[in-house]
């Protein structure tokens, strides 16, 4: 906490002269806000001080041994983005709603990623093979799209892609108790190598057919997408970004409502307690690491027909272990995930926004900014939190 | 249900832990199963229950053979258990632990929480157990869980019922509760195996009676049989129920307790304004119902959970220090659940045995261990104690429940203390190491060292105390003799002052005589 007051005063002190606007709609939208254009200085130092007192309530919370509720830390960060902002932006425009909507974009894979794993871990089964699940989601996304010059049935292939992944350790940790980072880290290796190959040895020669898949189609939702600012954030987005809203509130409530939910959490805190109740230990975990790796398969579409279209080497570009990050910080629940993958994705784009802007930040300082945002959050945020107890752990019979 | 064993044999390794076991349950029947710590009780049931794979024999159910291949199997053939290492998931609540495997729904799969609380809170009613369904189980005291851990099985309605040491933990009232309920459950025609080292028990309620040494059985035996006898049985030697130890010679006080405070996560004081002290060569026993803060109490003097007063140990306060500086200052402790607090269940027997130690002479050297010594210590310790493992290097979690409490004990008072504390320091151990360990901790004692034992057995507290400190909804209701009669003890242990106590237990004292009279010749019918 005190560490963070700190940096506001990092926020408060330089800001620059001048006005700070932020565009609120795009020309298209049903009910046009005009941008907002605020006193960069002025806002910044009220936004600072108001940031000042939600740490100085949390700061009172603590000397009086009480909690400090999650929302005071919400709101802090809150204003503190926003002061950062508008000294960032100071004397120029940015668009708040692109600003937004891209960073939900960026965090798509995020989050399926993290839901990917957690859907795993909480079976008791650690799923560091995200990344290669992400990577061969993208890929057979990509080729199979591209066959069938249909988006939506890359949406289809790429689960199966990542089940493949999923079968291996399920294959290995649950069946043979193979350690389960090490088969995770192996397998990341060898979905590098082996699309790497595939994609060097086939698709270079014949991109027009293997590698040039159509991308998703924006499907605005009427009515939802004309509310100002949310609409446009929202509900003008592709098929796997409404997918992600499903899969987030399905499992959220298939997790901690269901009698699903329950054997999976007993079976991942105590597997010995599941099994003297009749549950299927090693059968359970069989289930949630495929059905986890079909969930982040299913995020690995978003980096070819969700984004940019044809498939590139390793373009996943590590994005499954700050999934990973984001499913911790997200304490291994389905909206705690999604909250996670939203930070790490706004990071994402506030990165790309500024430097695009060219603010007074050096450029490499920008690029570290999703990364250092992700230890920060990990190491501060998070605090002590427990994981299923068995996670990691095989269960093994005499 | 009619059940049969037939020449079970289970190995570990090198280890025989049930060698052609032959066991025959009849309906309505309370089959105990007698033995001591190791000799291969739960390993059978656990075979029985499905949990481990026999290596040879077979289980045969109404005259047909069955083969189970989980828990699942022997759940559905109407085969309950209660594990001696409660099966409970410790960040559920009482009502999801006892609904796992066979929730309640609403349609669509999703759980009815509502029906597994009401489900929860009227076995709960019936027995007696003041179960709150909401309640988070890691967050209980062991006799607690005990009782969660016994609903779960009996919701389940099974034909046949193991009960595997399901009183180490419970006090006297709560066990009279269960074999009450056991007696009801024979009356229905259930079977009932019922494992225990508590020789009362067996007597009360048992039809059968089948001892197990090493192994193997050695015998049966009647009800009517006399406790020495069982016990040697059981053991292979005569064993000395009681404690025969020299009269206190208490010295300077050392261990002094002061205004000590301790507050749950709700805020509620549930260790509340509490004064005592210990003198070097004495045993102040600290008697209760399960839950009135004498967990609470013991932890604050390791530092384990934090405190407000004072806690002083030769003149040195402890309040505030952490657990490892604390222990360091010469306090041993036993704590109540030693696979939660005592114990690495994955660590080595050696290693466990020296785990408050290893930073220290003779078992470092600079920064690293010297296995040898630790060996040593261990060879040693296992020998004293009569721990049955398969060696120092065998993991702790492979003990039998009996030999891993020996293993924490033997640690605790295997290096000079200023004071010994214990809770439930005899848990699940067989009569014969008792006799031991009672006798250890009394030398210990007359070595000079204050003593504390918290324990919800009143053979126990009478066994070993010098004085006894009666706790009750956190607060000490009086400190008495040693002698004082057990319907005293009673009475304070539902919240009556000494002098109260004593005034009301000589008025109901010629009813109670009269009843124990009719009981005891109940008995001998
Ligand atoms: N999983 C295991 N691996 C190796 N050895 C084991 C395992 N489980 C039990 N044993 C060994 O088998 C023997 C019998 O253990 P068991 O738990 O059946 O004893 P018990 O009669 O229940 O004793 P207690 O009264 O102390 O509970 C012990 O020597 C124990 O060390
Ligand atoms: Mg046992």
């Amino acid at each position: 906490m005190l560490g963070l007051l700190a940096l506001v005063l990092f926020g408060l002190l330089p800001a620059g002269g001048r006005e700070t606007t932020f565009g609120l709609s795009t020309s298209s939208d049903f009910v046009h806000l005009g941008p907002v254009t605020v006193p960069s200085k002025a806002s910044a130092v009220v936004l600072s001080v108001l940031a000042l007192l939600a740490a100085a309530y949390a700061g009172w919370c603590v000397s009086r041994a009480r909690r400090v509720g999650r929302w005071v830390t919400i709101v802090f960060a809150v204003l503190w983005v926003l002061a950062f902002l508008t000294w960032a932006v100071a004397g120029k425009s940015t668009s708040l709603v692109s600003l937004l909507a891209g960073s939900l974009f960026l965090a798509v894979p995020l989050a399926f990623g993290a839901l990917g794993g957690l859907i795993g871990e909480r079976a008791g089964v650690v799923n560091i093979a995200i990344e290669g699940q992400l990577l061969t989601g993208a890929f057979g996304a990509a080729v199979f799209a591209s066959i069938v010059s249909n988006a939506y049935l890359g949406l289809v292939a790429a689960p199966v892609a990542g089940l493949v992944i999923g079968a291996l350790l399920a294959l290995f940790t649950v069946k043979y108790h193979v350690n389960q980072i090490i088969v995770g880290v192996v397998l990341n290796v060898f979905a590098v190598g082996l699309t790497s190959f595939l994609y060097s040895s086939v698709l270079k020669e014949n991109a027009a057919t293997l590698n040039s898949p159509p991308r998703l189609p924006t499907l605005p939702i009427p009515v939802l997408g004309d509310i100002p600012v949310i609409g446009p954030v929202l509900f003008r987005q592709t098929l796997l970004v409404y997918l992600l809203y499903v899969a987030i509130v399905v499992g959220a409530i298939a997790l901690f409502r269901t009698r699903w939910g329950l054997r999976v959490r007993a079976v991942g805190e105590y597997p010995a307690a599941a099994d003297t109740v009749g549950i299927d230990v090693n059968r359970t975990r069989w289930g949630n690491v495929l059905l986890g790796s079909m969930v982040a398969g299913l995020g690995g579409a978003f980096f070819t027909v969700g984004s940019v279209g044809a498939f590139s080497q390793e373009m996943t570009a590590g994005k499954g272990y700050i999934a990973l990050a984001a499913m911790i910080l997200g304490r291994w629940s389905p909206w705690g995930a999604l909250g996670a993958a939203l930070l790490f994705g706004f990071s994402d784009k506030l990165q790309q926004v500024l430097g695009v802007l060219g603010t007074a930040i050096p450029n490499q300082f920008m690029l570290m900014l999703p990364y250092v945002v992700t230890i920060f959050a990990v190491a501060g945020l998070v605090g002590r939190v427990r994981g299923p107890a068995a996670d990691g752990v095989p269960y093994v019979k005499e | 249900m009619k059940l049969e064993l037939r020449g079970i044999t289970k190995r570990f390794g090198p280890l025989v832990a049930n060698d052609h076991i032959d066991l025959v349950v009849e309906p309505g029947e309370v089959h105990a199963l007698l033995g001591e710590n190791g000799a291969g009780k739960s390993t059978l049931m656990n075979v029985l229950f499905g949990l481990y794979k026999a290596d040879e024999g077979e289980i045969v159910v109404d005259d047909e053979p069955v083969a189970f291949k989980g828990p699942g199997d022997a759940l559905a053939a109407g085969i309950g258990m209660v594990h001696q290492h409660f099966m409970l998931v410790p960040v559920f609540t009482v009502a999801e632990n006892v609904m796992l495997g066979h929730e309640p729904t609403r349609g669509g799969g999703l759980l009815d929480l509502d029906a597994a609380r009401r489900t929860v809170r009227e076995l709960s009613d019936r027995f007696g157990f003041g179960l709150d369904p909401d309640a988070v189980v890691e967050d209980l005291p062991v006799g607690v869980q005990q009782r969660v851990e016994i609903v779960k099985a009996l919701v389940r309605d099974a034909r046949v019922l193991i009960l595997d040491e399901p009183t180490a933990v419970l006090t006297p009232q709560e066990t009279d509760e269960l074999i009450a309920i056991m007696r009801e459950l024979k009356a229905q025609g259930t079977s009932i195996v019922f494992i225990t080292h508590k020789l009362r028990e067996v007597k009360a309620v048992a039809d059968v009676i089948t001892v197990i040494r090493r192994g193997a059985v050695v015998g049966s035996a009647s009800p009517d049989a006399a406790e020495t006898e069982l016990a040697a049985m059981m053991v292979g030697r005569a064993v000395s129920l009681g404690v025969d130890k020299a009269p206190a010679e208490p010295g300077e006080e050392t261990f002094q307790v002061e205004h000590l405070t301790v507050r749950d996560a709700n805020g509620i004081a549930v260790v509340d304004d509490v004064s005592f002290s210990v003198a070097r060569g004495e045993i102040l026993a600290v008697a209760g119902v399960q839950g009135n803060g004498q967990t609470e109490l013991s932890e604050a003097v390791v530092g384990l959970v934090p405190a407000t007063g004072s806690i002083r140990l030769e003149g040195r306060e402890l309040v505030g220090l952490s657990p490892h500086e604390i222990l360091d200052a010469g306090v041993g402790f036993v704590p109540e659940d030693r696979t939660v607090d005592g114990l690495v269940l994955d660590f080595t027997v050696a290693e466990n045995l020296v785990l408050d130690l290893h930073d220290r002479k003779p078992f470092a050297r600079g920064v690293a261990l010297d296995l040898g010594a630790i060996r040593k210590n261990a060879r040693e310790r296992i020998e004293e104690y009569d721990i049955r493992t398969q060696g120092p290097a065998q993991e702790v979690g492979r003990l039998s429940g009996g030999n891993q409490q020996k293993v924490v004990v033997a640690r605790e008072l295997s290096r000079p203390l200023k004071v010994f504390v214990a809770s439930q320091p005899t848990r699940g151990v067989d009569v014969g190491s008792i006799e031991f360990l009672h006798k250890r901790i009394v030398a210990e004692r007359d070595n000079g060292t204050p003593v504390v034992i918290v324990s919800t057995e009143l053979d126990e507290v009478a066994a070993l105390a010098d004085r006894i400190a009666v706790m009750y909804r956190g607060k000490i209701v009086g400190i008495v003799p040693a002698d004082t009669p057990r319907a005293v003890l009673g009475l304070m242990m539902a919240g009556a002052g000494a002098e109260e106590a004593r005034e009301q237990a000589t008025e109901t004292e010629l009813d109670q005589l009269a009843d124990e009279h009719t009981h005891e010749t109940g008995a001998q019918q």
